[in-house]
């Protein structure tokens, strides 16, 4: 990997009993994308929600460690502020359900900054073209948001993140809640945007993390198992533990 | 066998709530009724809701008598619950989004529901009395005014504009929120014009509430906005009110002021019911606005 986008150094985190992630380190290169599986309760939601300080909403929460974004640590930086460079796409589709779809995609420009009606239409067109929206959603921009299925609400999720012109974007179990065909629209998207942007996605999935991953890290209780080209994870493993879940021992 | 008892069960719980039904309804309809009946002269009489009462009588031999209308207190009531609602509604708001959007499990929070909870079982003479009493110790000028009797209004519909407040936003999905915070939008903005607007159509149920409960209240103003006959005078002055028009009127012995009490009463019951179904349906609203949105 030649250059560093963002890095968990040392992250830990927990909700207040145990321990939910343990002493993560881990390195995202720009205009890639990265898998993080693993079986489920592994801590994978509770590792990128410290990457955008989403962690530290839930109660009694606690993370030590750094996370780096461009070599600065943003738990240095006010929380908000981290959040507009960091976008992130939930696993149950939260569109805002008292607004129309063009409003969803506009919420980022318009409570977070002055952008003219010209610039706010050009982003909101732009951020639906990218997220394979725009064809679906064109004639009814003004209808309300949960008018549309669980796929597009998901998409739309996508065009409201994409809209804050974010650097990184995370993504928890995006397709979990999908039926096949939207999967396969939101795979083909994530394919898109990794060249543009840094992409982080969950999923426990190994097809999915085949198919979408440039790199591909394992997480195994709360611990960092092992982190390499998407290839290597699935085709030549280095960790027993790793061989054992990506062949379908467990998991 | 199974089947049999299953279909006897159901058919006995049909029944019950049919009676139940009517049990709940023939209130209702006999006290429309007997409203209408009793007021109908003071109704059908044109100027029943732009005139003021005219002066006592009940018929003799060869008199008529005139009913003028209610027109006085129903402008009180339209001022004294007009600036309760300005003076609780803030404050239950308020109240609401601290203890929901900010309070956490904090103590203050709990101490907050609470209040609300105790303050909306105290009898509504009692809130009148405490403001009577604050009014002579600290303003005694303007003891009897309908300042007086809409910060009596307010002690008796705050409570209810936090709790219902309290419900509407507890019943946002936490997921609404999120995502608002996930796009750096921070908390009192997204609280405003996120939460707040998904929560609307149940603080506006509400408030409608409040406002149904406050409009027909007597015992609150009897010690405050006191009444008078001339309706509303301004905010330091007394104000009859709908209630109090009842209060004194149904007690008189004059025919005229009788049925003038009856149709006051149907038009605050007409009020009341009215506001209540309005409510009923906003809330039905937000429930569909909300389907579908986890
Ligand atoms: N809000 C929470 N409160 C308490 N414990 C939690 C919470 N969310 C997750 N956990 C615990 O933290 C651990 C990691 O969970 P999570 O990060 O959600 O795993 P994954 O996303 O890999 O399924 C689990 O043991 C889970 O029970
Ligand atoms: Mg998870």
């Amino acid at each position: 990997m030649d250059a560093t986008k963002m890095a968990a150094v040392g992250l830990s985190a927990s909700y207040g009993r145990g321990p939910a992630i343990t002493d993560i380190n881990l390195e995202f290169g720009p205009n890639s994308a990265t898998a993080i599986i693993g079986p489920s309760g592994c801590g994978k939601s509770t590792f990128i929600r410290c990457l955008n300080r989403m962690h530290e909403t839930a109660p009694r929460a606690t993370v030590t460690g750094k996370v780096f974004l461009d070599g600065e640590d943003i738990y240095e930086q006010d929380p908000t502020a981290v959040r507009r460079r960091i976008g992130m796409v939930f696993q149950r589709p939260n569109p805002f359900a008292t607004m129309t779809i063009f409003d969803n995609v506009a919420a980022a420009l318009r409570f977070n900054g002055r952008h003219s009606r010209e610039e706010t239409d050009k982003i909101v067109y732009e951020s639906l073209q990218a997220a394979a929206l725009w064809e679906e959603v064109k004639d009814h921009l003004f209808a309300g948001a949960t008018s549309l299925s669980g796929g597009q609400q998901q998409r739309l999720c996508i065009a409201r993140a994409l809209a804050a012109q974010p650097e990184v974007l995370l993504m928890d179990e995006p397709c979990s809640a999908l039926d096949p065909i939207s999967t396969a629209k939101v795979e083909d998207l994530i394919f898109t945007l990794k060249r543009t942007y840094t992409v982080i996605i969950v999923t426990h999935n190994m097809q999915q993390a085949a198919r979408v991953a440039d790199r591909t890290a394992f997480f195994y209780l709360g611990k960092l198992i092992e982190v390499n080209d998407t290839k290597e994870i699935f085709e030549r493993p280095k960790e027993k533990l790793t061989e054992g879940y990506v062949s379908g021992r467990f998991g | 066998m199974g089947a049999r008892i299953r279909h006897g069960v159901n058919l006995t719980a049909t029944v019950l709530a049919a009676l139940t039904l009517v049990v709940v309804l023939i209130p209702l309809a006999s006290i429309l009724v007997t409203a209408f009946q009793r007021g109908e002269a003071a109704l059908t009489s044109p100027g029943f809701f732009t005139e003021s009462p005219a002066n006592p009588c009940s018929p003799r031999a060869g008199t008529v008598c005139h009913y003028g209308g209610i027109a006085p207190a129903l402008d009180g009531t339209l001022a004294l619950v007009g600036l309760a609602a300005l003076i609780s509604v803030p404050i239950g708001l308020a109240a609401a989004i601290f203890v929901v959007e900010y309070g956490r499990d904090r103590p203050s929070a709990r101490l907050i529901t609470a209040s609300a909870d105790v303050l909306s079982g105290v009898p509504s003479i009692v809130a009148g009395l405490f403001i009577y009493t604050y009014m002579a110790a600290n303003y005694p000028q303007i003891v009897f005014s309908a300042l007086s009797g809409s910060l009596a209004l307010s002690v008796l519909m705050i409570p209810i504009v936090t709790r219902t407040a309290e419900e509407a936003l507890r019943t946002v999905p936490n997921s609404q929120r999120e995502a608002a915070e996930a796009l750096g939008i921070t908390k009192w903005k997204a609280t405003l014009r996120i939460t707040l607007g998904a929560a609307l159509p149940g603080i506006v149920t509400g408030v409608l509430l409040s406002v149904a409960r406050a409009a027909g209240e007597a015992a609150p103003l009897l010690l405050t906005a006191f009444g008078n006959n001339l309706g509303f005078q301004g905010f330091t002055q007394p104000s009859d009110a709908i209630p109090l028009l009842v209060y004194d009127f149904a007690t008189s012995p004059y025919q005229n002021w009788i049925a003038l009490a009856w149709g006051a009463a149907l038009t605050l019951i007409v009020i009341v019911l009215g506001l209540s179904i309005l409510s009923r349906l906003v809330l039905a609203r937000m429930a569909r606005r909300l389907r579908g949105s986890a």
